[in-house]
């Protein structure tokens, strides 16, 4: 992140496409395109079409998903998706880098959602940029991957949610490529649980992680809040993300590295 | 930009539902959020004018100078929640929760580990002239009513 800005993008509107999926809300927003183009259009088409074939793939709330058919052991490992396969793959390397804090069976079945997201979204910038729209940003329910620049002779500028105050920032920073990722407890209610003692995490209010990949970022931030109290030790010695955190009391913490984003 | 569409900052009757929310089991303990090590000023930087910003639409009557204003302490079924937020001005430039469950109270001490905990600053989504959220944002129901919807309605 950070280094090899991409060209400058030209001040064209581009278009913004809100898909609801996964449960969510996606926005895909792409910039210094003309707002009317027909590659446009059909590059959004094809985004929206492969989050939904990732809904169908792995959501645990469709019986016959790929995912819900492994949990209930009607499906082998082996004989699932590519990309099933590659997702679950990447769930352990995170389970391993995070101590079994971040665990696609935290909660005692099958759920790979938690690093789903991410992986999908990061799957979605890559066809936007390979359609020829290296501009844009893609919001995956408040967890985001930037490309490019929005504007001519600027970086993306992402403000992180304030989770004690609705509608307010507790921060504001700056982006080039580069993911960001928030979990907290404000939205779901405690969500997250410490798998390794089952108690719901609820010393951090939020934790921001802002790095390369949405799918790492996600987990780690995830991650950290089940550590609680632990996590700033933790975050602090993570190679290649910054990280933000909100404590339950209103109290924040952040990398060194995370200072050189505030805008 | 326009950002005309972004929801004002909630009451502190929102702000103690929300807290509420996300309150962990039940137990009634007396505040204990202890003084962070450091306090930063509220409200640094340029995405934060020191002053509200001008054309700012108040029915109350202006007030200036800084205020603190202790909310009701809210019993829900996790537990008691207190909040105190400073205003400058109509502006809030500080929240803190004074009395929290119990499973909260531990937080004030996460300093311990890596360095200075500040107080979290408080930044209007309105002025800060952003291109995206982080967090908040989890659920379509939850979206409808987020800072993101807001932009992303701006740019449809």
């Amino acid at each position: 992140m950070g280094a090899a800005a991409p060209e400058a993008a030209d001040e064209r509107a581009g278009r913004t496409h809100v898909e609801h999926v996964m449960g969510m809300a996606v926005s895909i927003d792409v910039r210094a395109a003309d707002r009317g183009s027909a590659s446009l259009a059909v590059a959004i088409a094809e985004v929206v079409a492969w989050l939904h074939r990732v809904d169908a793939t792995f959501s645990t709330y469709i019986p016959d998903s790929q995912i819900s058919r492994m949990a209930t052991g009607t499906l082998a490992a082996a004989d699932a998706d590519p990309d099933v396969t590659e997702v679950m793959r990447l769930g352990e390397d995170l389970r391993a880098a995070t101590g079994g804090y971040f665990d696609v069976r935290a909660a005692g079945t099958l759920d790979p959602s938690g690093v789903v997201k991410g992986w999908a979204v990061e799957r979605a910038s890559d066809l936007l940029a390979a359609r020829g729209f290296p501009h844009h940003q893609v919001n995956a329910g408040g967890d985001l991957r930037a490309r490019g620049r929005p504007g001519a002779g600027r970086r993306w500028r992402i403000g992180i949610a304030h989770p004690h105050l609705a509608g307010a920032l507790a921060a504001v920073i700056e982006i080039d490529d580069g993911a960001v990722a928030t979990s907290g407890t404000a939205e779901r209610g405690a969500h997250v649980v410490d798998p390794h003692t089952g108690r719901a995490a609820l010393d951090l209010a939020s934790v921001t992680l802002v790095g390369r990949d949405l799918a790492r970022a996600d987990a780690y931030a995830t991650a950290a809040l089940a550590m609680g109290h632990a996590a700033p030790a933790w975050l602090a010695r993570l190679p290649g993300y910054e990280a933000f955190v909100v404590d339950a009391a209103g109290g924040a913490w952040s990398t060194p590295g995370f200072e050189r984003y505030r805008a | 930009m326009k950002r005309a569409a972004i929801a004002a900052l909630t009451t502190i009757a929102g702000l103690v539902a929300l807290l509420g929310y996300k309150s962990g089991p039940a137990r009634r303990t007396t505040v204990a959020t202890a003084p962070p090590e450091t306090t930063v000023p509220p409200a640094p930087g340029p995405t934060t004018p020191s002053t509200a910003p001008s054309g700012t639409p108040s029915t109350a009557a202006p007030a200036t100078g800084t205020r603190t204003v202790t909310g009701p302490d809210v019993p829900n079924q996790y537990g008691d929640v207190q909040v105190r937020i400073t205003l400058q001005g109509t502006r809030i430039t500080d929240v803190q929760a004074i009395q929290l469950p119990e499973d909260r109270q531990r937080s004030a001490e996460i300093s311990s580990a890596a360095g200075p905990l500040l107080r979290t600053e408080v930044l209007q989504a309105q002025s800060a002239n952003i291109d995206g959220v982080s967090g908040a944002t989890y659920t379509s129901q939850s979206y409808a009513q987020s800072v993101q919807a807001a932009l992303d309605q701006a740019r449809a």
